[in-house]
Parts: C-alpha cells; sequence; structure tokens
C-alpha cells in the first residue's frame, strides 16, 4: 500500500520500517532520543533496575535533565537529582545535566543538537512536543514507557490523525507566536487536537524564528495534542546546522497529503493574547482585558526562555522600572542564554529595572520554586499552563502571554501592552 | 473484571495539577502522593474517598503534564477506576501502564451523580447506575489487558512473563 503522507506519518513510517502507514496504525519505532528529567526519570530508574537490565540501549542516546527543582530546593528533591546522576554515572550517559550545566530541557536539547529534524523523541515530559518546530515526532510519555524506552531502544505509537493550521496574513505590532498558539488554542480548546497530530503551516510560519517556532510547537499539547510539527525549511537548517553533530534528515508533507482537519486562520486580524484562569482555552485580546492589576510577572520557561524572547523584554524594559509592589523573575532558560543575556546587555537592562534574575529553572512555571503565588496574588506568565494552584496557593491566579505582554505589564503594574508605554 | 463502587464526581478538563499538584513531586511514594491527590479539585478528597470508590468526570480528564504520579495517586488512594467521556492522551496510556482502569463513557456525566453507586463490567463496557438502574456503555478492556491491570500494571505484568517463562 502507498499514498502521499503527512510530515507525522512519514517520519513514524521510516522509524517503523514500513513505505506507508496511516492514521489508525499501531506501529512500533525506533527511538533516535529518550528524555527524562529530576521528577520523571527517578520512577524510570526505579522500574529500570528493578527489571534487572544491566545496559541502556544506547548510551548516546538517553537525555536526563535535572531542570524541574533546580537548584535543588530541598532534600527530597536533591535525592531525586542524586538518582539521576548515580544512574548517568554508573550508565556512562553522555547527556546528563545538573547545577551550572542545566537548562530547561525543552530549550537546551534543541541548542546543543541533541534533538534533530527528523527523530522521533520520547519524553516523560509532556512539552516534548517542542521539538516538533525542528520537523522532529516527539510526543511526552509517562515513566514507565520512558524506561521501556531506555531498555529496547523502541515505543510503540498509534498513528495519529493530523490537523492542518495554515496562518495566513501580516502580523499586527507585537503579536508573536505565543499569541498565535493562544489564538489557537482558544479557537479550538483544550481537547481541541485530542490525539492528533498538529501541523502549524502557512505563509507567517514559514517567516517565523525558531525561537517562536518552538513557542508554538511546545504548546501542541494543551491543545491536547500528540506533536506539534513544522515542515522543516532554510530557517530550520540555519538553526541545526552548526549544532548537530550526527546525520539529520527533512521530511515534509505531500501536497496531498490527507489531514483529519484542516483551519486557516487570518493573522492580521489576531491581537496579543492573554489566557485567563484557569485553562490556556480562556484567551482574551488585549484590547478586551480591562484592569487586571498583577503581583508577579514571570518571563522565562520552555515556551518563551529563549534569547529572542529577553530581547523583546529587554527592548521594552529598557530605561524603565517595574511597577512598585509587582515581583518581575526573569529566568534564562540555559546557560548559554544566560551568558549571552549578559553579554548583549539584556541582564542589566532587568537588573536595573529592579527584577530577580534567576537561574535556568522550571521553578515557578509547576509551582516549584524561585516564585511561588500566595493566596489570592495574581501572577502574569511567559509559561504554558494557568491551572488551579499551578504556580502556588490553589486560590492564586496565572495569566499567560508573550514575553512582550509580559515585560510591558511589569512595567505597568496590570496587563497591558508596549503600546502603553 | 467487575467494579463496583461508591461515585465522586468531577467536572471537564480535570488536569494532572488537580489530580497531583506538582508542588508534591519531590518524592514518588505513592503513600505520599495519595495523601494530596485531587486536593486542589477538592481538598477534602484525600480524606473523604475510600478504596474501592469510583470517579466519574466530564471530558478530557488527565490533561496537561506526563506525571505518572497522576494514576499512581489516584490509585494509591483507592480509587478503582475513572469514568470519563474522554481522557488526555498521555493519562490514558499512563492509567493502563499503572493498571488503573479507565473507562470511555459519554453518557457517564449525565446520568451518574456524586453519591451514587455504580457497576462497571470491563469484559463488556457495560456501567450500571445502581442507585437509579439506568445503563450505559463504554468501551470495553480486552482481555490482555485486564491481566495487565490485575497485575498492577504494565512492568509488574512483564515481569511476571518473563518469571513464568
Amino acid at each position: 500500500m502507498s499514498g502521499p503522507m503527512t510530515i507525522a506519518e512519514k517520519i513514524l513510517a521510516e522509524h517503523a520500517g514500513c513505505e506507508f502507514v496511516e492514521p489508525g496504525q499501531l506501529v512500533e519505532v525506533k527511538v533516535d532520543i529518550a528524555l527524562g528529567n529530576d521528577i520523571t526519570a527517578p520512577i524510570a530508574i526505579e522500574i529500570f533496575k528493578k527489571a534487572g537490565v544491566k545496559k541502556v540501549f544506547d548510551r548516546t542516546k538517553i537525555a536526563l535533565v535535572a531542570d524541574h527543582f533546580t537548584p535543588n530546593k530541598d532534600i527530597k528533591s536533591a535525592e531525586q537529582v542524586r538518582m539521576l546522576r548515580e544512574f548517568s554515572e554508573d550508565q556512562a550517559l553522555v547527556h546528563f545535566y545538573e547545577g551550572g550545566e542545566v537548562g530547561v530541557e525543552h530549550c537546551l536539547l534543541p541548542e546543543k543538537g541533541i534533538v534533530l529534524p527528523g527523530d522521533v523523541v520520547i519524553g516523560a515530559d509532556s512539552h516534548t512536543c517542542t521539538y516538533g518546530a525542528l520537523g522532529a515526532f516527539a510526543t511526552g510519555v509517562g515513566s514507565t514507557d520512558l524506561a521501556a524506552a531506555m531498555i529496547t531502544g523502541r515505543t510503540w505509537f498509534k498513528v495519529p490523525e493530523s490537523m492542518k493550521i495554515v496562518y495566513k496574513g501580516e502580523l499586527q505590532p507585537w503579536v508573536c507566536g505565543k499569541d498565535l498558539i493562544l489564538y489557537t488554542i482558544g479557537n479550538i480548546g483544550v481537547d481541541g487536537a485530542l490525539y492528533m497530530a498538529m501541523e502549524f503551516t502557512g505563509p507567517v510560519i514559514e517567516r517565523l524564528s525558531m525561537a517562536e517556532r518552538m513557542t508554538m510547537s511546545n504548546m501542541a499539547i494543551e491543545a491536547g495534542g500528540k506533536a506539534g510539527l513544522i515542515n522543516p525549511d532554510d530557517i530550520t537548517r540555519d538553526y541545526v546546522d552548526k549544532r548537530a553533530n550526527r546525520p539529520y534528515k527533512f521530511y515534509t508533507s505531500d501536497q496531498d497529503a490527507r489531514y483529519a482537519k484542516v483551519i486557516e486562520y487570518d493573522c492580521s486580524t489576531i491581537e496579543p493574547q492573554i489566557a485567563f484562569p484557569h485553562l490556556p482555552e480562556n484567551t482574551v485580546s488585549i484590547s478586551e482585558v480591562g484592569t487586571v492589576e498583577l503581583n508577579q510577572v514571570v518571563i522565562g520557561s520552555c515556551t518563551n526562555g529563549r534569547i529572542e524572547d529577553l530581547e523583546v523584554a529587554a527592548r521594552i524594559l529598557e530605561g524603565k522600572k517595574v511597577a512598585k509592589g509587582l515581583r518581575l523573575i526573569v529566568l534564562p532558560a540555559t546557560p548559554s542564554i544566560w551568558s549571552e543575556a549578559l553579554d548583549r546587555g539584556f541582564l542589566k537592562i532587568f537588573a536595573d529595572a529592579g527584577a530577580v534574575i534567576g537561574p535556568p529553572t522550571c521553578g515557578p512555571c509547576l509551582g516549584g520554586h524561585m516564585g511561588i503565588l500566595a493566596k489570592g496574588e495574581r501572577a502574569l506568565s511567559t509559561t504554558n499552563r494557568n491551572f488551579v494552584g499551578r504556580m502556588g496557593h490553589p486560590e492564586s491566579e496565572v495569566y499567560l502571554a508573550s514575553p512582550a505582554i509580559a515585560a510591558a505589564s511589569a512595567v505597568l503594574g496590570r496587563i497591558g501592552s508596549p503600546l502603553e508605554l | 473484571m467487575k467494579l463496583k463502587g461508591k461515585v465522586w464526581k468531577f467536572g471537564k478538563n480535570i488536569d494532572t495539577d488537580a489530580i497531583i499538584p506538582a508542588r508534591y513531586l519531590n518524592t514518588f511514594d505513592p503513600k505520599e502522593l495519595a495523601k494530596h491527590c485531587m486536593e486542589d479539585a477538592d481538598p477534602d478528597f484525600p480524606s473523604k474517598v475510600r478504596a474501592g470508590d469510583i470517579i466519574v468526570a466530564d471530558s478530557n480528564f488527565g490533561c496537561g503534564s506526563s506525571r505518572e504520579h497522576a494514576p499512581i495517586a489516584l490509585k494509591a488512594a483507592g480509587v478503582a477506576c475513572v469514568i470519563a467521556p474522554s481522557f488526555a492522551r498521555i493519562f490514558y496510556r499512563n492509567a493502563f501502564n499503572m493498571g488503573l482502569p479507565i473507562f470511555e463513557c459519554k453518557e457517564a456525566p449525565e446520568l451518574i451523580e456524586e453519591g451514587h453507586e455504580v457497576e462497571v463490567d470491563a469484559d463488556s463496557g457495560e456501567i450500571v447506575n445502581l442507585t437509579t438502574g439506568k445503563r450505559m456503555k463504554a468501551q470495553p478492556i480486552p482481555p490482555f489487558m485486564q491481566e495487565l491491570i490485575r497485575d498492577g500494571g504494565l512492568i509488574s505484568h512483564i515481569m511476571k512473563k518473563i518469571e513464568g517463562h
């Protein structure tokens, strides 16, 4: 059997050793990179040991990134990282990161060229779908699936149906990839792409930087998506070429590939988007927000902690002060982003504005540490989830937005746009 | 396999932070996790849930994180199964891998209320609301998956198979 295929189907077919796959088919595929973090890998390591297996399938293809509670916030989290460290030493894993080497996993792995176009990546972290921006099939799994992949180098999937989303038109000022993905989730809902591979296409996507593409793919899971893919192009090649130290392959969807659903957006009508508590689908255009006063603003995370994000924030914050009584927390996502932000003067701008500059960490995004909210407090964050209790007390609130809106809001003391400054 | 229990009812889009908040993920001890199960959705849940109770929720149960701690916490809290019109895909896979049975049933949120007694037949997928007598249909769980659940999850299931041979 043969026929046209989407990028997701092509990658899965090749990794399953098939000419052709179609939605609904169960396939066993080889895994190029299997990822775990300080929350999910300890369970996988326990399972690995319980299974009595001596060696991982390939010590170059497993990445353990202790990014969630770094710098380790308490004895229990330090013990979890110790498990990762001892396992990594024992198995001579090439990709183990902690302390001064660790970055937020979904920024770190692409930056180091560990995940590449055409790969199948599974990660015991739901935002593993970020690598779809490189043209990889990447999806989140649980610790048990990670353990199985560490042992066998393989995993199974049901080939997902694909949903194509076409972005057309010219972007309005201060509208970026974050706004596009929030708008999309607001439109289709938090289960609008349940079980599906989302494919972001169209002239707007073709012009987006890799950073913005990664922001979009990162949040595919917030629409229930299994993956969030972008067909690789010259922008992808520019990003990947200087980082890759193994061969990679570009797969692109056939013109006549079949989609379960096709949606088209005219982006020229899309304003900066804010997701209100307590779901990413509760999106509101900036002009309709009204007065929402803030106690905290967070800029960082696997969604928006890249150098391009910090650059936008620095441009807005230069020569300005954070509003009295508001905490601005800036967390560059990896050590090299931190260092570049220092070299380019961004950190000085943030410090002079009155921001707290922290280390690369997932910390506050999941209510771990480094910026927890008290009862009744309200934060605007460039992260990806605003569930009840996500950043602290169950009666606190999180609003999601882009780095530009975050920086402007930090100055205004309420949710607002750079156009108001 | 038949499951019978008292129902706790929840709404749409119950996320993994509601099932087990990330602030407790510095451990993966099931007993510890059970103490905080569902607490951001209902602070009293950990103290009032009893072994064998059943959760009925609306669509997209388990959305959000990939944390296996979510089905671990539910199972350790004594939850016998979860019934909902749909589940987020990572949670769906994790639940079976952990040995927590889940049933997809469109009418459940409409026909089952908190405090009702329900009986679920995993073989046929039939759900009976014993309080009202109403019957509804869920996707049955195939025999190999039931065996996996009885063995306590994917890994114990595989280990048992290896030892058996």
